[in-house]
């Protein structure tokens, strides 16, 4: 069942800076990638709030006690498998003082984490189990005799799982992942994600923008043939190509996606606007580099999938890949890169998808620029807080289309964003 | 293998980077070969997946290409300081090899920062005239975090 969210929200939109520019989807006001209180603000009312966050793949903690630290917003988190083989997720922080409880990227406690600062210690669920000298020694010392460990935990959020993703959230009115995006976003990440991965590596990148700005990148289907010289030129997508873009009703996810090599009179389209990323002279001298294979059983050739607020899973021919976004601050974010395969791949399998992955991540052929292209923003606007940017491709609205010449799902991230901060 | 002529080799191919004579980058590697870039952590675990992977010459060549021609970034080179090669092992004429590297980043505005450190763990044999080359070259960095891009081969 799909939910609209939108109903009940719209009183007149204002902010801490004034109203809404027209109070349109289409408007976006520079401050929101400036404003040090506004950041707080999405920390507390979209990371915090209301929304599933990915934290990790159910391939990267396969095993009892597996786990992996991550952040939801600004908080650490751990997230550890149980041994019913369940997941659990709390706050990487310890009762006591305070401190990281894990500080470790990864790995594998048996039954019990311990602080190491005073070796308090918690099962795989985040109950604090231990304290050390908890009755003192030889009778002196130790804790008050009306310590109640129950109630002192760190926090501990609710976990989901979704074809092998797992998404975590501290609110209890996050409605369940499959009514949260929707069933036409559900059925392009069951399209991808239909049998067990294999992790196959791990990369980061920090990228000297808003974290908004490359969510807003990665929803824009109108820039990756005009942007991306390599995309264009070797018919991996354009504009031209057929394709499309699917919004969630509440405007929060999106998947685009290209079909086959159907371009249509594309050439002389690029050719009348004398773009830049037409060049026919540019030609692969070891085409092996992208020698795809159909291996989801349609002729979508590309799909780029995201999940409100931090979550990117990649499909671009046969290079798959997750990508969690991850705040820093106003202008600073990480995006951590997991590049995955399938367990049931053949050894030519495995040997494509590496050399696939020279398109992707922050040396990739078709994604480097994305890298620059937001930091380019953040120091473009710097005096220009009081201004506004234009989101007007294809309308005003942020439906589904049948076009990627369309800014529709960036207006369905403001249509979200602008929900979950009450703007 | 001679140690001097291994550091003949890797100053080579620094300055080819540094220089700007990419086209001479993939020279300095035998057909087919396999040059990978990755991160300590990502061997550690076995997993095989780089940020740049070519396993033959004109893939390296497609790299130099596509930073020529079609990729967009803000202008930077590189300053690599390469460390001493120590000699592994050496096997029919192929030596393994590990030396250790240092990147400076050099950006258009003037700012001058470590990019990477790391080390290349190579496979090294010479040509039929006795040029030494790369047949293999795994450049493994110490950290995993790659600032806004990567377009300059390490």
């Amino acid at each position: 069942m799909d939910i609209r969210h939108d109903a009940s929200i719209h009183e007149p939109a204002t902010t801490p800076h004034g109203p809404w520019p027209e109070d349109s989807l289409a408007r976006v006001p520079y401050w929101v990638y400036q404003d040090q209180d506004n950041y707080a603000r999405e920390m507390q009312r979209i990371f915090e709030g209301a929304t599933w966050n990915f934290v990790c793949l159910e391939a990267d903690i396969p095993n009892k006690g597996d786990y992996r630290t991550n952040s939801v917003g600004g908080m650490p988190v751990i997230v550890v498998r149980d041994a019913d083989g369940s997941v659990n997720c709390f706050e990487n922080r310890c009762a006591h003082r305070g401190a990281l409880i894990a500080f470790d990227d990864a790995g594998n406690v048996q039954n019990n984490f311990k602080c190491i600062y005073h070796a308090w210690s918690y099962d795989l669920a985040g109950n604090l189990k231990g304290i050390a000298f908890e009755r003192g020694i030889n009778g002196t010392g130790g804790m008050s005799k009306d310590f109640n460990r129950q109630t002192h935990s760190p926090r501990k959020l609710r976990t989901t799982t979704l074809c092998g993703l797992v998404f975590v959230t501290l609110s209890p009115d996050t409605p369940p992942i499959e009514d949260y995006l929707g069933s036409d976003i559900l059925g392009r990440v069951r399209r991808v994600l239909n049998r067990p991965i294999r992790i196959m590596g791990r990369f980061s990148q920090p990228l000297p923008n808003n974290w908004k700005l490359y969510v807003e990148n990665v929803k824009d289907t109108y820039h990756a043939s005009l942007l991306h010289l390599f995309f264009a030129t070797f018919r991996i997508t354009r504009l031209t190509q057929a394709g499309g873009v699917l919004v969630s009703p509440d405007g929060a996810h999106h998947a685009s996606y290209t079909i086959g090599n159907t371009d249509v009179a594309g050439t002389e389209a690029f050719r009348e606007k004398d773009l830049r990323t037409e060049r026919d002279d540019y030609k692969l001298a070891d085409p092996s580099l992208l020698d795809p294979v159909v291996e989801f059983g349609d002729d979508i050739q590309l799909q780029i999938l995201s999940i409100f607020p931090g979550l990117i899973l990649q499909q671009i021919h046969n290079c798959l890949a997750v990508r969690q976004v991850v705040p820093k601050g106003i202008d600073r974010m990480e995006l951590l890169w997991t590049y995955f395969g399938f367990a049931d791949d053949t050894p030519e399998m495995n040997k494509r998808r590496l050399k696939q992955q020279n398109l992707v991540g922050p040396a990739g052929f078709v994604s480097m620029e994305d890298g620059c292209v937001g930091g380019f923003v953040q120091r473009g606007i710097a005096s220009a807080g009081d201004k506004i940017s234009v989101v007007e491709m294809g309308g005003r609205g942020a439906e589904s289309q049948a076009t990627r010449a369309t800014e529709s799902s960036v207006r369905g991230f403001w249509k979200a964003y602008r929900r979950y901060m009450g703007f | 293998m001679d140690v001097a002529r291994l550091v003949e080799l890797n100053a080579a191919y620094a300055r080819a980077i540094d220089n700007e004579q990419f086209e001479q980058w993939p020279e300095l590697f035998h057909d087919p070969c396999l040059y990978k870039l990755t991160t300590a952590e990502n061997v550690a675990k076995g997993l095989e997946a780089g940020i740049m992977y070519a396993d033959s010459r004109a893939m390296l060549q497609d790299r130099v290409s596509a930073l020529r021609k079609a990729n967009i970034y803000e202008r930077h080179r590189y300053r690599h300081i390469v460390g001493l090669p120590t000699v592994l092992g050496e096997a029919s004429g192929t030596a393994d090899v590990e030396t250790p590297f240092l990147i400076v980043r050099i950006m258009r505005d003037g700012a001058m920062d470590v990019f990477a450190t790391g080390c290349y763990r190579d496979k090294i044999l010479a040509t039929g005239t006795g040029a030494l080359r790369f047949s293999e070259r795994i450049v493994v960095c110490d950290g995993g975090r790659f600032d806004t891009l990567v377009a300059i081969p390490f």
